[in-house]
């Protein structure tokens, strides 16, 4: 029952680092930067739907898409002030950039709502499942992350294969000039992958907070740093590899935590990343080198 | 339809282009032939708008192109087929030609669709194919497919032929001939000069991004100077 119950907190953990993880692999595979405020804007989708609910009584549902559309405007703003300018410029200066982005926004969370930890209550409001006589306990929360989970990586599939704007995303990827030949613009494509990463951001917030319930200027660091590493394990600028990649990290965690060591789990969680690395370069599903990037 | 007015092109402090002049008119094949590096491809870029002229203007149907983004000359009516192709290997054939409509109403796409499929049928039998996989002949005829798509009244080819057998740059020129014949207008970019001239109407000849000579298609292959410099010739 206990692996049982791990298990399942890994899933759910492992889903949170998932949905953050796609965001960032999306960003990789269509702009080709390491979006490393990416962890912040999961801290701002927190705060509003923090905001929302304790301070103005919207329903969580309510808080939940005020939260999304904040952080989709957000992700746009800095996709456009702090990245645009950049699109000619070394990685290594877009990178500085991006790690400045990481600091402006915690810094600015500070100011706004200061270093207290806020005590965020759970968006998801059922009681917890009780199976096998009562010797499973299963958190709901931990049940609509999973689910929600699933619903995105579905979704995000569908956008991607099968819409105009998902091709064109994958156009942009592969080839912006070729993209630009045919009519798309980049920089509208990329502004629409940082909107729907920063909206999967928020949602992830919401999820991470409810489930961890002390939110911080802080509380994105963290998790961000967990996801890019999901993303890099399952091959960064692949969904699936995101998507599996942020599974396996939080079942590695958990599982890390409960039966090796509490202290050293997240030793564990970056020695593993450090042997897939080593072993396969590409990622567990990572596109062949051949790919210019 | 088009007119080039003394561009310079620089790519950081390069000079890859210094005053190039020339223009196209309605109904004709133009070609530009130059050895490698002379400044052909920087050219067609310029017009696409994927590179922007230091000085000079580029006119076409009397709307000046300079400043405007790439991605909005397209729809204007001005398709280019690149060097090397650059056709999405990751998507497969019909997804590489619906990027080609990009900028059409999505009405259109199945009557664009069928007449690319009707000027190469070799695409259709592959349509759920991921462009990856095609051969070399059919990867230029997807990319010449694709930049169909969006309907253009100028078309530019970059050096169709590389790299493919001859058998396979009759058919290519022979297609670039019926779709001028059916109201499409060409811009040429070639190194192979001989295929190039015997289907255009008028052709510029280009050295280190400058044009030393323009004539009709006819007086370029019997030119001695051209013939000693891209036709083998003695
Ligand atoms: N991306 C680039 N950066 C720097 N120089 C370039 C670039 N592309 C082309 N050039 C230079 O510009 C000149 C013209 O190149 P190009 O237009 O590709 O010639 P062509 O198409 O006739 O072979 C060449 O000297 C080439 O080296
Ligand atoms: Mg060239």
């Amino acid at each position: 029952m206990t692996f049982l119950s791990y298990l399942i907190s890994g899933l759910s953990l492992g889903s949170v680092y998932a949905i953050i993880a796609l965001g960032y692999t999306m960003v990789y595979g269509i702009a080709k930067m390491l979006n490393f405020a990416h962890g912040d804007v999961i801290m701002v989708g927190g705060y509003m739907s923090f905001i929302a609910t304790a301070h103005l009584g919207w329903p969580p549902l309510a808080s939940v898409l005020l939260a999304m559309v904040v952080c989709t405007a957000l992700g746009i703003v800095i996709e456009r002030f702090a990245y645009k300018p950049l699109r000619a410029a070394p990685s290594l200066a877009v990178l500085i950039t991006a790690i400045g982005v990481s600091y402006f926004l915690q810094n600015a969370a500070l100011l706004i709502w200061s270093s207290n930890p806020k005590s965020f209550t759970s968006i998801v409001r059922l009681p917890s499942l009780k199976l096998f006589d009562g010797e499973l306990t299963v958190s709901s929360v931990a049940i609509v992350t999973i689910i929600s989970c699933i619903i995105i990586i579905i979704a995000l599939t569908f956008v991607i294969g099968k819409t105009k704007i998902g091709k064109a995303m994958r156009a942009v990827s592969e080839d912006k000039e070729a993209a630009q030949l045919m009519g798309i613009s980049v920089n509208q494509t990329i502004s629409v992958t940082f909107a729907i990463g920063s909206a999967l951001a928020a949602i992830a917030g919401v999820l991470l907070c409810s489930a961890y319930p002390i939110l911080m200027p802080t509380t994105g660091s963290m998790p961000g740093i967990k996801a890019f590493t999901a993303a890099v394990f399952g091959g960064i600028g692949s969904i699936p590899g995101a998507f599996w990649g942020g599974l396996l990290l939080g079942m590695i965690e958990i599982f890390g935590k409960a039966y090796i060591s509490t202290e050293l789990s997240d030793a564990i969680v970056f020695s593993i990343l450090i042997i897939v690395l080593l072993v396969k370069p590409t990622g567990l599903m990572g596109k062949k080198i051949s790919e210019k990037v | 339809m088009l007119t080039v007015d003394n561009i310079h092109v620089y790519y950081g402090s390069i000079h890859a282009i210094k005053g190039v002049s020339f223009s196209i008119k309605k109904g004709e094949i133009v070609t530009l032939i130059g050895a490698n590096g002379a400044g052909k491809s920087t050219i067609l870029n310029t017009v696409s708008g994927i590179l922007k002229p230091k000085t000079g203007s580029v006119m076409f149907q009397d709307k000046n192109l300079i400043g405007v983004p790439a991605h909005k000359i397209v729809a204007g009516g001005l398709a280019q087929c690149p060097e090397g192709r650059r056709i999405f290997l990751q998507l497969t054939v019909v997804e590489n030609l619906e990027m080609g409509a990009y900028t059409r109403p999505g009405n259109e796409l199945a009557d664009s669709l069928a007449d690319v499929f009707d000027r190469f049928p070799r695409l259709k039998e592959r349509r759920n194919q991921m462009a990856g996989t095609l051969s070399g002949g059919e990867q230029q005829m997807l990319a010449m497919g694709r930049a169909l798509m969006s309907r253009p009244t100028l078309f530019m080819l970059d050096e169709p032929s590389m790299g493919l057998a001859p058998l396979l740059v009759q058919q290519i020129f022979s297609i670039i001939k019926e779709l001028n014949d059916t109201g499409t207008t060409i811009l040429l970019v070639e190194q192979n000069a001989q295929m190039a001239l015997s289907i255009a109407d008028r052709g510029y000849v280009l050295e280190t991004g400058r044009i030393v000579m323009t004539a009709s298609a006819q007086d370029l292959l019997h030119d001695d100077n051209v013939r000693k410099a891209y036709l083998g010739g003695t």
